[in-house]
């Protein structure tokens, strides 16, 4: 029987037989905590393994992107504690300034095509994105991993989403992933694997790969893969793993547990509406909510096409007057593209706020959270009642929330 | 070393149209109110102390004792207590058609066991062949077993090598340390 892209992964990952509903033991090819869950991994390690080394150093790695750099004098402790940690046992840590760690990973072609990687970060699947098998885990099995190189792991079931015709031209990518996520609810992937197929979904660039398999949590999915890639794209995720990633596909046999269809065609701007990411509606039908705020960025939407976007709405405009818009770059090697092609400045002369690269706009810990009352516009991945704190948090694109801005009220770029 | 066989009596949760309650989540479970706890005693008065109907359930339950859930048991949140709270009561055994991904993992973690029946148990609860009070004669490897009370024999899916292994030596921590030699 032929095989789906996730049987492969975890297939060339252990000695057992990878088939779908079997557990097997995985070897882990990357293993990572964040300055979350980081430090009770130490303290894991620390009261299980005493002074024993970590199964491979070059393979472990601390990425901080929660609060950096620390502006809670806890996050502060939490961060020293994994740097002392990681000085003893010579791991490297991607520290306050490099930004969202499994971005990092990927930049650094630690994730490329084909590997394994856990984390403490529930959202590591957008490895997906470059075909690799990421996951999020709790301390007990990342102490573990951090030890043994290997996690045991359920080969979960694969459903097929054939994605067909063209969205809208005012649509993006995240415009593509939340209509997805309308269609498919927190039911049809839940425990599963996703492989996408369709020219919308072939075509997308590296960053519109990224914002879809980012989504997959939210979908209740393990993990979301998206076969081939164009030539373009290609080009962009070699560069990142210095050639040695190779596009994955799946078996002509694969067994699917289900194949959903999907018509995108003429779709026009999505908007996730407070309070679950799957509370999608046409941005159409939002567009008397005021607006008091903007956030752009996160690990579903801060790469350097997510602000060029913005960009283009925001030149030669001022935001609304009385409504505050935070730019927070998904990593350092984004931020440096941001001033090297002239946009920070056209942000900044908008009126934007902006930020040093991390986890904003999602949890506690960094920039994007809301008073009680407040309306705030992002194009993060979740909007849980409290998880930004007591305001209302609507998901949208970088087009759409720039423009939000602007109108001071939940628009598209067409009304400009 | 963990017993591979169980005989325990069964706590059934049903609703109060004795209907197998689904999408049980980790805040029914344990309570996020109750994440301070770090007692493991104390972690058990807690148990089930949010579910509609058994809130009661920690002051009946007995070391042994068998917990069956509907489907989706343990969904929610990652936290371990909603694991915990079962070890401190020493419940022997949870089964449910399907659980939590995160509720799984940190059950098999701990080395509390957990069977699944995706389409055995919820037939069983529902033609009433399994009731709270009847006595389960179970073999975790083979999920093989028989209901004492009714004479009744039933099979629920076999436990993984892995989850037996984990199992058997007591936790994942515990595993690690046999396998690094």
């Amino acid at each position: 029987m032929g095989k789906t892209v996730i049987e492969k992964i975890i297939g060339s990952h252990t000695r057992e037989n990878a088939e779908a509903g079997s557990i097997v033991w995985m070897d882990l090819d990357i293993r990572s905590a964040r300055d979350f869950g980081g430090p009770n991994v130490v303290k894991n390690f620390t009261r299980e393994y005493g002074d024993d080394p970590v199964q491979d150093r070059d393979k472990t790695f601390f990425t901080f992107d929660l609060c950096v750099p620390a502006c809670s004098l806890k996050y502060a402790d939490n961060q020293q504690i994994c740097r002392s940690f990681a000085r003893k046992k010579g791991i490297h840590v991607y520290d306050v300034d490099e930004g969202i760690g499994s971005h990092v990973l990927m930049e650094k072609g630690h994730a490329a095509g084909g590997t394994t990687v856990v984390g403490t970060d529930s959202h590591l699947n957008i490895l997906g994105a470059v075909d690799c098998f990421g996951q999020g885990m709790g301390d007990v099995d990342i102490t573990f991993a951090f030890r043994t190189g290997r996690s045991w792991f359920e080969v979960p079931e694969t459903i097929r989403v054939e994605v067909s015709g063209t969205p809208g031209e005012d649509c993006s990518a995240k415009d593509l992933t939340l209509f997805l996520l309308k269609k498919l609810g927190t039911r049809e992937a839940a425990l599963k694997a996703v492989e996408f197929t369709g020219d919308a979904v072939f075509n997308l660039s590296l960053a519109g790969r990224i914002t879809l398999c980012s989504m997959i949590t939210e979908m209740a999915g393990i993990v979301g893969f998206i076969p081939g890639a164009s030539e373009k794209t290609r080009k962009e995720i070699s560069r990142w793993s210095g050639g040695k990633w190779s596009p994955l596909e799946p078996d002509p046999k694969a067994a699917y547990s289900n194949v959903i269809r999907i018509d995108v065609d003429g779709m026009t701007p999505q908007i996730a509406a407070p309070f679950h990411p799957h509370n999608v509606k046409d941005a159409e039908e939002l567009k008397e909510i005021e607006v008091d705020s903007g956030f752009i960025g996160s690990c579903t939407n801060g790469r350097l096409e997510d602000f060029r976007a913005a960009a283009r709405i925001l030149k030669g405009r001022r935001l609304k007057s009385g409504v505050n818009l935070k730019i927070v770059p998904a990593t350092r090697s984004v931020y440096s593209g941001l001033l090297e092609e002239g946009i920070l400045s056209g942000l900044f002369e908008s009126g934007a706020v902006i930020d040093n690269p991390g986890c904003g706009g999602c949890a506690e810990g960094h920039v994007g959270l809301t008073g009680e009352g407040e309306v705030q516009i992002s194009t993060g991945n979740r909007n849980f009642e409290g998880k930004q704190g007591k305001g209302r948090t609507y998901l949208a694109s970088p087009e759409v929330v720039a423009a939000s801005c602007v109108l001071g009220r939940i628009g598209v770029p067409g009304e400009l | 070393m963990k017993a591979m066989n169980i005989t325990g009596r069964i706590w059934v949760l049903t609703d109060s149209r004795g209907r197998l309650i689904e999408d049980i989540d980790t805040d029914q479970i344990y309570h996020n109110a109750f994440l301070h706890i770090t007692d493991l005693e104390e972690m058990g008065r807690h148990a089930l102390g949010n579910l509609e109907g058994w809130k009661d359930f920690s002051s009946k339950v007995k070391a042994g004792d068998i917990v069956v859930a509907g489907r989706n048991f343990g969904a929610g949140s990652s936290r371990q207590q909603a694991v915990d709270c079962f070890l401190a009561l020493k419940v022997a055994l949870i089964i449910a058609p399907s659980f939590g991904a995160i509720y799984f993992r940190n059950a098999v973690n701990s080395a509390l066991p957990l069977l699944r029946g995706e389409g055995t148990v919820s037939k069983l609860a529902e033609k009433k062949e399994w009731r709270s009070g009847d006595v389960l004669n179970i073999d975790l490897g083979s999920g093989k077993g028989v209901n004492q009370t009714r004479r009744k024999e039933f099979q629920l899916e076999p436990m993984s090598r892995v989850q037996k292994d984990i199992l058997e030596a007591g936790g994942l921590f515990a595993y690690g340390r046999k396998i690094i030699e």
